[in-house]
């Protein structure tokens, strides 16, 4: 007798045990919140936090050297009368809305070149996805190279044509400058916006085609009510991201100008670097990128808005 | 729109203007940056800073400049740290997001909604608005100047993309099957890992190689994070060791940047039908 309950005892346990974890396992409320919780620990954590942290920051005079104080919006004040701030903030609304324009008109053009039929389709495809696919700032190296003062390629092949005697200065030209980065934006930006648009082409069926055709439309109409009006969702989410990365974008001007010459180049991102770790105005440089925040959460919003209609539709 | 069946007046003539020359223009500008970076990694200096050669092509190719990369740089260090980061913070990507994104897009419980939407809005949040305060924290961790920072930080932009990439790929799954492997004495749970998450490999391993290359391409974490040179990364590496105060070593420089460039092309080219199809269900599934 004895021996039968030592041996029952810790089974039934078992039993339940099993029983209350696949109860947990089966519970529909239960196992989502089980499944989510560590994404939102992370986030909570490690992004959250991190704003509030940095917003408390940009509330303060702190450095690297100082704790500092609590300064209200002082930097922010500061910020609005600071000439390199407010360049800093016409480039990069000049650099986002540039590199964004022409990524969207090369970007839908070499959408419709994928879509036609080719030899070497596959291959073209593949390849021209390269510079989304590579480290921007290996890629932007490159250009780098080639925007170089004493050795540019591009100034050899323009000399070599006649279309120039010495080349234009490319990066320290401070308007070429800032063409020069919104150029290699465009190169890098271009590939996502072509497959993305490329993929929203895919999906028309073809009898519209057919039919528009039919109907004598010639390739602009074609194009201005049958194609753009089926991939416009597609594009307008491609457009709001690549607002969005080019707007906070680091690495394309940190590695080709470092915001230079004479602050031409420098966007929020970089600015922010610089003040706030480079030369070690924490307070300053973290109230910097907050100012990204108005725009970032204007486009973010409207995105969610956006897709919210388009499940519900 | 030239191959829609539709005839025009001269077809040829047609192809070339709408086809041919613009692909030709598309090519050397995106594919041209590539080829300059490969000739000057295989030109010895004495014909790269050499007037008298035409630079469009080497005459005399070398591998001086991958020597100097392995020899005098860190490189090999650098390859294998960001290897490292790239494979761990995907690992914890696909853990933490597959199952959270299976989770929103199956199973019913309050705040799914809105814990969705907060996951998405991570996800469009830039790390350039994050980095400063992200040096701090770190430190308080005690991971300042490790390379185990960036393992932990990565996540925090690989999880959601993961978890809103992955939770669109779930719904394209019919529910049907985890229905049946239910009748069958499955649990909700048995259900997703042995019907659901074998079902949506396709969308993991597109998801997993979105993660590795946005990890292998990350800069501005790895350039703030971290400050030792042994513990940096390939971009931050080749940008901060081989360019100082104005004088480059772009024959390094190149080797590097095509280097480093390599295994991120090489998995995409194998995967490049996943990857693209991830790419916009990323971009555009709700």
């Amino acid at each position: 007798m004895a021996g039968t309950t030592t041996i029952a005892a810790p089974a039934r346990r078992t039993i339940t045990r099993r029983r209350r974890l696949s109860g947990w396992l089966d519970n529909e409320r239960t196992l989502g919140y089980v499944l989510v919780a560590p994404v939102v620990l992370l986030l909570a954590g490690l992004v959250a936090y991190p704003l509030a942290v940095a917003i408390g920051y940009a509330l303060s005079d702190r450095t690297i050297a100082d704790p500092g104080e609590f300064i209200g919006l002082d930097n922010f004040f500061n910020l609005f009368e600071d000439q390199i701030y407010r360049q800093t903030l016409r480039n990069t609304f000049v650099f986002t809305a540039g590199s964004v324009v022409l990524r969207l008109f090369f970007g839908v053009a070499l959408a419709l070149i994928l879509n036609e039929a080719f030899r070497f389709r596959r291959l073209v495809r593949s390849v021209v996805l390269l510079p989304w696919i590579v480290p921007t700032v290996l890629g932007t190296m490159a250009w780098l190279w080639m925007f170089s003062p004493n050795f540019s390629v591009i100034n050899y092949v323009l000399v070599h044509l006649g279309l120039a005697r010495d080349g234009p200065d490319w990066l320290t030209d401070p308007n070429l400058a800032i063409l020069s980065v919104i150029i290699v934006n465009t190169w890098r930006g271009t590939p996502f916006m072509a497959i993305t648009v490329l993929a929203g082409l895919q999906s028309i069926p073809l009898d519209l085609y057919d039919a528009s055709a039919i109907d004598g439309a010639n390739r602009l109409q074609r194009f201005r009510y049958v194609t753009l009006p089926l991939v416009m969702p597609v594009l307008l989410t491609a457009l709001v991201l690549s607002i969005i990365w080019t707007f906070s974008d680091f690495g394309i001007v940190y590695g080709l100008t470092k915001g230079g010459p004479m602050n031409a180049t420098h966007v929020l991102a970089t600015l922010s670097y610089q003040d706030g770790l480079a030369s070690g105005n924490i307070g300053e440089g973290a109230a910097i990128s907050l100012t990204m925040m108005p725009v970032l959460l204007v486009l973010i919003i409207w995105q969610l808005r956006r897709i919210r209609r388009m499940t519900v539709a | 729109m030239t191959a829609r069946g539709i005839r025009t007046q001269h077809p040829t003539i047609d192809r070339w203007l709408y086809l041919y020359i613009p692909m030709g223009f598309a090519l050397f500008f995106l594919v041209g940056p590539f080829y300059w970076m490969a000739i000057t990694a295989l030109k010895p200096d004495s014909e790269l800073y050499d007037g008298a050669h035409s630079p469009l092509y080497v005459a005399t190719p070398s591998l001086e400049h991958f020597y100097y990369l392995f020899e005098k740089t860190e490189f090999l260090t650098w390859t294998k740290n960001t290897m490292m980061v790239a494979t761990l913070s995907t690992a914890i990507a696909l853990l933490l997001g597959v199952p959270a994104g299976y989770a929103l897009a199956r199973l019913r419980f309050r705040g799914a909604d809105f814990i969705g939407t907060a996951i998405f809005v991570t996800y469009l949040v830039p790390t350039s608005l994050l980095f400063i305060p992200m040096v701090e924290v770190m430190a308080d961790l005690g991971l300042d100047d490790s390379i185990w920072a960036l393992v932990v930080v990565y996540p925090t932009f690989l999880v959601p993309f993961v978890t809103w990439l992955m939770s669109g790929y779930f719904r394209t799954i019919p529910s049907e099957l985890e229905d049946c492997g239910r009748i069958d004495g499955l649990t909700r749970f048995g259900a997703m890992l042995r019907i659901a998450i074998p079902l949506a490999r396709p969308g993991i391993l597109s998801a997993g190689i979105f993660a590795f290359t946005l990890s292998w391409n990350e800069f501005i974490y790895a350039l703030t994070l971290v400050t030792a040179s042994s513990e940096r990364t390939i971009p931050v590496g080749v940008l901060v060791q081989l360019t100082r105060a104005d004088f480059y070593f772009w024959g390094p420089l190149m080797a590097g940047a095509l280097l480093g460039s390599v295994p991120v092309a090489i998995i995409y080219s194998f995967f490049v039908d996943q990857y693209a199809s991830g790419l916009t269900a990323g971009a555009v599934k709700g």
